[in-house]
């Protein structure tokens, strides 16, 4: 259906939904920094692949910036002390949103320590080779900042044979109530093109292009008007509808292209990172610290006082819950955007590097969750809400007979990314989403026990 | 963030829609019409009920679509349609219909019109005795054969009929006067309802604004109305262009007979219609082609309900060939940039 190209809205994706954006109440709020907990719990493992390798014995003494642990891998991140303080504990196993308990370095932070970061090696990032720039990437602790959490330094060495000419940068930030990369565009503008600069060079790539969402067009003009001269960097507003941000469906929005099922932008020479990525890059590198602090969106009904915080990593969930003054009664939080993000169990978790928002719902809010449900009526909203173009309403009714298998082999369950677009928009209220959550996982343990 | 409609919601709005239906079929066919449509509703929701307690699920009352079942299956039947023949034909629509298969979401074909093929072979002399519309004392007394016992000799209409007609009733509808007189009745009388049918099925331009009213809710899907309108079309215009006196034109095709409500609201019930894009587009011109064909060649005059009911088991197949296209799976999209 070539011709359906002509007629292809300019800068978008097909499918997808638009939820409330809920933007309004920390959009024009400024980044403010977040007092430090007396308490910091850093987790080993708070990225994808292996976990770090702690550096500290309990009661050393540590100070802000220094690194605790190292990479555990390839696919691995070192750590570094979000406070300067005591090391209370190595290994203790702590709770997390996503469940099992996962060992972490505690740390009690000295109050009357003047929290500043002691460790800085400056370095012109222009005279490093593209190797050492990896490198130097690596020992920053630096992963992706949108909530995927996958180490930078892996993307920036693309397996053999691929080679990476764009590099887009995610300033979409589809996700509702979440407003950090905005922020960040408009209050870091400089450093974020210094790390894509950075990127660029690491690659090798000739272009980068920024997809920012057309609901953030305060940021485009920024960017805009301190793009460099010497570099093939362009600023694409792109149509503000969710999973905008997904990588897969930026880079379609962008380019026109996609990415091959089953793989990885690298397949098709693209890299995408994320604004806040490479804003810190772009602080971080020529400073030789690590990455000790992010910033995060807490916003919901359910919080006094909403706001765009830079929050140490490592920062329990209820010291930022108290300062923010939120009822933690009876209502729900949740990691992340409320789309993808996770719903906590405890409030005991920490703010980890991939936690882009904390979102407080109180319970009537969250509508829909006590609908009933009913049974799939075949209304196709499923089907064009998901922007894979998978079926969700036939593996939504093979779900429901355990027929697995088939949904894997015969209605690509393994692409689905989990986006939520398809659970939203049935008006039976099925929790697809979670049924294909479920579903992959017994079709990963039945292979691994087979 | 939220939200979008819901089951209930939908359905809410289908009865909505049906309402003006009914009340324009009581206008036209008086007290008789009203007792119909109440009997066949009540009918569906006791079977639902009764149903639902026999296979101990929840009882869906009030999902409101077997409320819609009921007021269809009122509409499509003719307007002095024994009361007692309109409460079997609920039982038969949602017990057999819906209920066997697992109740809402789970049935294969449209449940009224299951209730309506069944009659249709049941009680075949009731089910073609046509009524003329606008009677006088139509809002007094019950047409004759309303009120006929079960399992009694049939009443005969006839006299009443003579007595109570407007000028010119035949006791045909217009598709078998075209079909069996070469009358063509005149198209405004179709769109206005002027003319004898089944309770809720004469009034082609109603139905049609009741039905815009879902498809722009987003209720229905405008795409099943469409590709069954156009299904009749591409089939109904070559013949009728190549002996325009022997074949009538795709107009008279659209409005007459049960065509704009099949369209409208049958075909286009999501449960029995395909989920793809294309699926629903092959899914009503299917429809569409086939009531046309029925209608020509066929020994009934009426082709819409075993169109819809043929098309409605097709859906799994038309949906297992017409599967999207998933992202990333090849199919030329190329680079643009
Ligand atoms: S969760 Fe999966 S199936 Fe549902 S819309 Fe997103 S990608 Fe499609
Ligand atoms: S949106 Fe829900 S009810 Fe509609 S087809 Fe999909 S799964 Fe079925």
């Amino acid at each position: 259906m070539g011709f359906i190209n002509l007629f292809r809205k300019h800068n978008t994706f097909s499918h997808g939904i638009h939820p409330l954006e809920h933007k309004e109440s920390t959009a024009g709020l400024k980044i403010r920094r977040l007092p430090f907990a007396p308490r910091m719990v850093v987790p080993l493992l708070q990225h994808r692949g292996a976990p770090a390798v702690a550096l500290v014995k309990p009661g050393q003494e540590v100070v802000r910036g220094e690194p605790i642990a190292e990479p555990g891998g390839f696919v691995s991140v070192p750590m570094h002390a979000p406070v300067t303080g005591r090391v209370k504990a190595v290994g203790e196993l702590v709770p997390t949103a996503e469940g099992p308990k996962t060992p972490a370095i505690v740390i009690d932070t000295y109050e009357a320590s003047t929290q500043q970061v002691l460790f800085d090696s400056p370095r012109d990032p222009a005279r490093l080779t593209p190797e050492q720039l990896v490198e130097a990437v690596r020992e920053t602790g630096m992963v992706g900042l949108g909530g995927a959490a996958f180490p930078s330094h892996v993307k920036l060495l693309p397996p053999k044979g691929k080679k990476i000419d764009l590099v887009v940068i995610n300033g979409c930030e589809c996700e509702p109530y979440l407003t950090c990369d905005h922020r960040v565009m408009l209050e870091q503008t400089g450093k974020m093109l210094a790390g894509i600069r950075m990127v660029m060079r690491a690659l090798g790539a000739e272009r980068a292009i920024i997809g920012v969402e057309d609901n953030k067009l305060d940021a485009v003009e920024r960017i805009r008007a301190e793009l460099p001269a010497d570099l093939d960097i362009r600023c694409e507003a792109v149509e503000t509808k969710y999973p905008q941000g997904a990588e897969k469906l930026l880079i379609t929005s962008l380019t026109g292209r996609e990415v091959p099922s089953g793989g990885i932008p690298a397949d098709i020479g693209i890299a995408v990172y994320n604004v806040g990525t490479m804003a810190q890059l772009g602080d971080l590198v020529p400073r030789g610290r690590g990455l000790i602090e992010r910033v995060v969106t807490v916003s919901g009904h359910g919080v006094r006082h909403p706001g765009n915080y830079l929050v140490p990593i490592g920062t329990p969930l209820r010291f930022l819950l108290e300062q923010v003054e939120a009822d933690v009664g009876a209502c729900e939080v949740v990691l992340g955007g409320p789309m993808m993000g996770m719903s906590t169990a405890s409030l005991d978790v920490a703010i980890t590097k991939g936690v882009s928002g904390v979102v407080v719902f109180e319970h009537r809010e969250q509508d829909g969750l006590d609908r009933p449900v009913f049974p799939c009526i075949k209304c196709s909203a499923c089907l064009d809400a998901c922007p894979l173009h998978l079926n969700p309403s036939m593996l939504g009714q093979l779900a429901g007979v355990r027929d697995y298998a088939r949904m894997e082999q015969e209605y690509h369950l393994n692409d689905c990314f989990e986006c939520g677009s398809c659970s939203y928009v049935c008006p039976s209220n099925i929790p697809l989403t979670q049924y294909f959550r479920i579903a992959k996982a017994v079709n990963r343990e039945t292979r691994e026990t087979a | 963030m939220k939200k979008v409609i819901s089951v209930g919601q939908i359905m809410r709005n289908v009865v909505y829609a049906l309402l003006p239906l009914c009340a324009w079929a009581v206008y036209q066919f008086g007290i008789s019409a009203l007792a119909l449509i109440l009997v066949t509703t009540l009918s569906c929701a006791l079977t639902e009920r009764f149903f639902c307690w026999m296979s101990g699920r929840p009882t869906t009352l009030s999902d409101f679509s077997v409320i819609i079942t009921g007021l269809l299956l009122a509409l499509t039947l003719p307007p002095g349609f024994p009361l007692w023949m309109g409460a079997v034909a609920g039982f038969i629509a949602v017990g057999l219909g819906k209920s066997l298969f697992g109740g809402i979401g789970y049935n294969v074909m449209n449940p009224a019109l299951v209730g309506r093929a069944f009659v249709q072979a049941a009680f075949p002399v009731a089910i073609t005795t046509w009524t003329p519309a606008f009677a006088p004392g139509r809002f007094v007394e019950f047409i004759p054969s309303t009120l006929a016992l079960p399992f009694m000799s049939p009443v005969d209409t006839a006299d009443w009929v003579k007595s109570h007609a407007v000028d010119g009733f035949t006791g045909a509808t217009p598709l078998a006067l075209q079909k069996f007189e070469r009358i063509t009745v005149d198209s405004s009388d179709l769109l206005f309802g002027m003319v004898a049918g089944s309770a809720g099925e004469t009034a082609a331009l109603l139905i049609f604004l009741c039905g815009a009213y879902l498809a722009l809710r987003r209720m229905m899907d405008w795409r099943i109305p469409a590709a069954v309108f156009t299904g009749v079309v591409l089939v109904a215009l070559p013949f009728h262009l190549y002996q325009p006196e022997a074949f009538p034109s795709p107009l008279f095709m659209l409005l007459s007979g049960g065509l704009m409500l099949g369209a409208m609201f049958m075909a286009s019930d999501m449960v029995g219609s395909p989920l793809t894009a294309r699926g629903v587009w092959l899914y009503g011109l299917l429809i569409g082609s086939l009531t046309v064909l029925i209608r020509l060649f066929g020994g009934l005059t009426e082709g819409v309900m075993y169109a819809i009911l043929v098309a409605n088991a097709l859906t799994p197949l038309i949906d297992s060939i017409t599967q999207p296209r998933v992202y990333g799976t090849g199919g030329g999209k190329e680079a643009r940039s």
